[in-house]
């Protein structure tokens, strides 16, 4: 029952084929139109509120995919979705949103996700974002994710938007308890009069908790993007903040790294950096031949690997 | 193959310009294998950003194989077949190595990853690395010297490839430029090392921006002797490598 359209979509956020392998849900336009739970791995909608709970039972491995695609204009698309990986559990999860805006007005989707990883369970969760349309119409991306670590759980977070949407506030939120580790990648690119704000709050609880915070932006044409990425150590934490852009054109980037420690053992480093495109960059990669936009696109394209 | 004739060179420096080579006239022939060598400062880097088209000469022409280059940017240069390894190359946060070999290989034949192996560092340990400050000095030194043996060029341009290498790679290196010069390239080696002045048919000493003497090993060797010492300790110091002495 997918369209082509669905298809294209599902394959620029997922990496999807056609039906996701494993379990998954997906949502289109505001409604789930497949879904399938397994045995351990249950996906059920929501009674009270739009959106779905993932239950994962102790001990499972497995793959979830719950996308989420737009093909309307004039939505607006709020949901939430509940996560739960059980005890030892070792899954990947694959969100994402993307949108094709056929009109001139907004298609908006705000994603609230509440993960639970619990006590030395794995979780690698992927969230790409991606946004087309040629009639004017703004693709609005708003996610909101949330995400209890507990002790020696890890859980590992790629949040990627490469071009296509023109608006994105984002907040992350983590808290991780003795022994849990985080590590969250950012990857964001905005061009013409795209903004994109990033806002993480990393509170690092118990003994040995560990962070990570690794973001990589290119803002090109006039658009402009913020940063806030926070790292807050109650406990002997260690923690690690790394914000990296390259600046482009007309456009502008703030990025305000915070550490906070409240314990003498806790250890937190932020590194920040906003530059262009180094010239020896491009004049090496053009003595290899390249014209200088292809050596500019490699550079590019590196740097947000 | 390759010629600057007349070539001057003035460099914006603090809005004021200034001259960096001076009237530089040099013929390199297909087949041959060259030395520039000269204090530090003296302007040799200059000589083959010029070759390369980096820096654009403000009086005089480059030339090769007969045609007129004075006019193509760097890119149209190395695609007609000038290639050139960089003294300090740049580091690119996030590119594996591989990828950059593969650019490399873009616009050549023949050459594939056991360049690295040529230059003493195992593909397997390194292809999946990225060139940002996790390499030292050195390993970003020797991807340089492995891109410019991939990418194959017929003018072959290495810009001091001893610096930071260490007393066994160095064997190796000199070893892997003397048996990938072939017929119809011309390789042009810019050093200090004893060991490269001895393997060139020709030397080229460079002084203040100009072209001061050239000729065999026998002819420059006691000229340059002691600046050549002095300014390789210098070089060994810099890299922060840590050998005790010169490779020599
Ligand atoms: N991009 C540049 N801007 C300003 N001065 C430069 C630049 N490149 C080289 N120079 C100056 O030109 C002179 C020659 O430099 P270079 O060619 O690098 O010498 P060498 O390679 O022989 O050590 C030096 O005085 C150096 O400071
Ligand atoms: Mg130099």
């Amino acid at each position: 029952m997918l369209t082509a359209l669905d298809k294209k979509l599902l394959q620029e956020i997922a990496d999807l084929h056609g039906e996701p392998p494993g379990a998954f849900n997906i949502r289109k336009d505001g409604q789930g139109i497949e879904r399938r739970s397994l045995e351990g791995i249950e996906i059920n909608p929501k009674q009270d509120q739009p959106g779905i709970d993932v239950q994962v039972a102790s001990g499972k491995e497995g793959t979830v995919h719950i996308p989420v695609i737009l093909t309307e204009t004039d939505l607006s698309d709020l949901v939430y979705n509940t996560i739960d990986i059980g005890e030892g559990s070792d899954i990947t999860l694959v969100a994402g949103c993307g949108i094709h805006n056929p009109g001139s007005g907004n298609a908006q989707h705000d994603g609230i996700h509440e993960i639970r990883v619990r006590r030395g369970a794995r979780l690698v969760y992927t969230e790409k974002h991606f946004g087309e349309g040629d009639q004017g119409g703004k693709r609005v991306l708003n996610p909101k994710t949330v995400l209890f670590i507990e002790e020696g759980a890890y859980a590992e977070l790629e949040l990627v938007q490469i071009r296509g949407v023109d608006q994105t506030s984002r907040v992350t939120e983590a808290e991780v308890e003795a022994g849990g580790r985080l590590v969250m990648y950012e990857r964001l690119l905005t061009d013409g009069e795209q903004t994109a704000d990033s806002d993480i709050l990393v509170k690092l609880m118990g003994e040995e908790s560990a962070a990570r915070i690794i973001s990589r932006s290119v803002a090109q044409g006039s658009s402009s993007q913020k940063f806030y990425p926070r790292l807050l150590a109650y406990g002997p934490g260690r923690g690690h903040v790394e914000c990296d852009s390259i600046i482009m054109d007309r456009a502008t980037v703030r990025s305000v790294p915070e550490i906070w420690a409240e314990n003498a053992d806790a250890e937190l480093v932020h590194e920040a950096a906003i530059g262009k495109i180094a010239g020896e960059q491009l004049i090496k990669l053009m003595a290899l031949g390249l014209t200088e936009e292809e050596a500019e696109e490699a550079i590019i394209s590196g740097f947000l690997k | 193959m390759l010629s600057l004739q007349n070539i001057n060179l003035e460099l914006e420096v603090e809005e004021r310009r200034v001259p960096i080579l001076n009237d530089v006239n040099l013929e390199f022939e297909a087949g041959k294998m060259y030395a520039l060598t000269g204090p530090n400062g003296s302007g040799k880097s200059s000589v083959a950003r010029v070759a390369m088209g980096i820096y654009r000469q403000t009086a005089g022409q480059v030339v090769y194989n007969g045609e007129d280059v004075s006019d193509l940017g760097i890119s149209e240069r190395a695609r007609k077949g000038i290639g050139y390894a960089f003294q300090h190359p740049p580091r690119f946060k996030g590119m594996p190595v591989k990828d950059m070999l593969e650019m490399a290989f873009k616009y050549s034949d023949g050459y594939n990853c056991q360049v690295l192996r040529d230059i003493g560092l195992c593909p397997d340990d390194y292809l999946e690395r990225t060139l940002d400050n996790s390499l030292s000095g050195g390993e970003i030194k020797r991807i340089e010297i492995a891109t410019l043996l991939a990418q194959n060029p017929k003018v072959r341009i290495f810009d001091e490839p001893e610096a930071g290498i260490d007393l066994w790679s160095f064997e190796q290196l000199i070893d892997v430029i003397g048996s990938s010069h072939r017929e119809d390239t011309t390789t042009v080696v810019i050093s200090h090392q004893e060991k490269i002045l001895n393997m060139v048919d020709e030397i080229i000493l460079i002084r203040d921006g100009t072209v001061s003497m050239r000729g065999s090993r026998e002819e420059i060797w006691p000229q340059i002797k002691e600046s050549a010492e002095c300014a390789c300790r210098n070089s060994c110091r810099l890299e922060g490598e840590i050998y005790a002495d010169c490779p020599r």
